[in-house]
């Protein structure tokens, strides 16, 4: 979408942030008593829950598997979360993230233990302002190991995206808005291994191979702030003596 | 006592040795020779074996424990039965002290009646069946059941059953311990109430050492003030 505002002015960005630069992020594991496992996430003016229930028997019948479980990750966006009201209830985009969410967390989740269940994941989009997917996979994460899940790694998602002709890190709302590209990233740390590549937009070859990188290195700055979270969450249980 | 290090916490996908050294136990996986964690947990090494003791999750069930059930279904010869495992367990009616004629199942146990059971067999597709057929293994009908975190359970019962054996002696009160992390007590209200405060201060300091002997002075104190 082409338009007038400027997005860059003197090498920062509207939100005064540096190209290279992540928005403010907090997470917060453990947030839910119901729930098996939960994590609540702020991401610049996202705001999202995630929890997880199960593994729990599959129903109806036929859906199970009997010899893996099934990740089923819903996405929902809170009527409230947007400027104007969102239409409550799944729709086109919403049934799409939650398709690449579930089939990232597969890849990571050990799912050979678990024969004939599901592992449900909502994702709860409380305040939206660019990059839910992102921040809702890597809350998702969170929420699967405090849950005490089996998993491989603990997956983690970033974007960058161009604007006004340059490659930027993690994009704002204006910038989702008026920028002319959009890489969602998930990734799994450890072995780098790539979980859920989208693109909208327009990249050439070059553009495309530093947004990426980009994204890679903001992967990595987030996947320490998860662990971070769950170390947080449980250190203290160490403590009383 | 033998001096222990500090314990760990050890989180998804960590590294934690080479299969070289080390074996790899409970809890984690071998990739490219490398040994990694799979599960959020508490770092336990042994003799090169590495395991992971899991601070949370599901109730994984193994043959032999002893479990405090609720019956979801009575079917015509046997029971759904809810051990807070990922599946329900199957009670067929073989596997009861009782003479039970085919479809008459629901004058023994019904839905939400609470039973205290033995796993008897788990298959390799994780179907799971209990028995009654044990020592001491009845029909609950009076006292509390109360649920902790399954992975607390072998904390609650100490080296020995000693931390059980110490509530028992200290507090006039019946207690059964589930392997599935529920906890049935009985006995009067008062005693109740002050098993139930114990064992949640065993459950939120699990893993602080020494803890018995913390407890069985607190106890001792309490019994005195009872005196």
């Amino acid at each position: 979408m082409k338009s007038d505002v400027k997005l860059i002015v003197d090498g920062k960005r509207l939100d005064g942030r540096k190209p290279d630069e992540l928005r403010k992020i907090k997470i917060e594991a453990g947030v839910l008593h119901r729930a098996e496992g939960s994590c609540y996430i702020e991401w610049g003016g996202n705001k999202i829950i995630a929890a997880v229930y199960g593994p729990r028997e599959a129903v109806p019948r036929h859906i199970q598997n009997p010899l893996r479980a099934i990740v089923n990750a819903r996405y929902n966006m809170a009527a409230f979360s947007v400027d104007d009201r969102k239409r409550p209830g799944p729709d086109r985009r919403s049934t799409e993230i939650s398709k690449v969410i579930s089939e990232a967390l597969e890849h990571v989740i050990i799912l050979e233990k678990f024969p004939r269940t599901t592992i449900d994941v909502n994702i709860e989009i409380l305040d939206a302002e660019a990059g839910t997917r992102c921040a809702g996979l890597t809350a998702a994460a969170v929420a699967l190991v405090d849950a005490g899940i089996p998993m491989k790694d603990i997956p983690v998602a970033c974007a960058a995206g161009k604007i006004d002709d340059q490659i930027v890190l993690d994009l704002g709302k204006e910038e989702d808005n008026y920028g002319s590209a959009d890489l969602p990233l998930a990734i799994s740390p450890r072995t780098d291994e790539i979980l859920l590549l989208q693109m909208d937009g327009h990249l050439t070859e070059e553009e495309f191979e530093e947004a990426f990188n980009l994204a890679l290195k903001g992967c990595h700055i987030v996947s320490e702030l998860q662990k971070k979270a769950i170390l947080d969450k449980y250190k203290p249980i160490m403590e009383v003596e | 006592m033998i001096p222990q290090q500090k314990r760990e916490i050890i989180i998804p996908g960590q590294f934690l040795g080479d299969i070289k050294h080390k074996k790899a136990g409970r809890g984690t996986f071998v990739e490219n020779g490398r040994i990694y964690a799979e599960i959020l947990g508490i770092l336990d090494e042994r003799q090169g074996q590495i395991n992971i003791t899991p601070l949370k999750g599901r109730y994984d069930p193994i043959e032999n424990d002893f479990v405090i059930g609720i019956v979801q279904e009575a079917m015509p010869s046997s029971w759904l039965v809810d051990i807070n495992a990922a599946y329900p367990a199957l009670l067929h009616v073989t596997e009861t002290p009782w003479d039970i004629d085919f479809g008459e199942t629901e004058k023994y146990l019904n839905h939400g009646d609470s039973i205290m059971a033995k796993v008897l067999q788990v298959d390799s597709e994780k179907r799971i069946q209990i028995t009654l057929k044990d020592y001491n293994l009845y029909k609950i009908k009076s006292g509390f059941i109360i649920d902790v975190e399954p992975s607390k359970v072998p904390r609650i019962i100490g080296k020995k059953g000693s931390m059980i054996s110490l509530l028992k002696k200290y507090i006039k009160c019946r207690i059964f311990v589930g392997q599935n992390g529920r906890i049935w007590i009985d006995g009067n209200d008062e005693d109740i109430k002050k098993v139930v405060d114990t064992i949640k201060l065993i459950e939120n300091e699990s893993l602080s050492f020494g803890l018995t002997n913390k407890i069985e002075e607190l106890l001792k104190k309490d019994a005195k003030d009872v005196r």
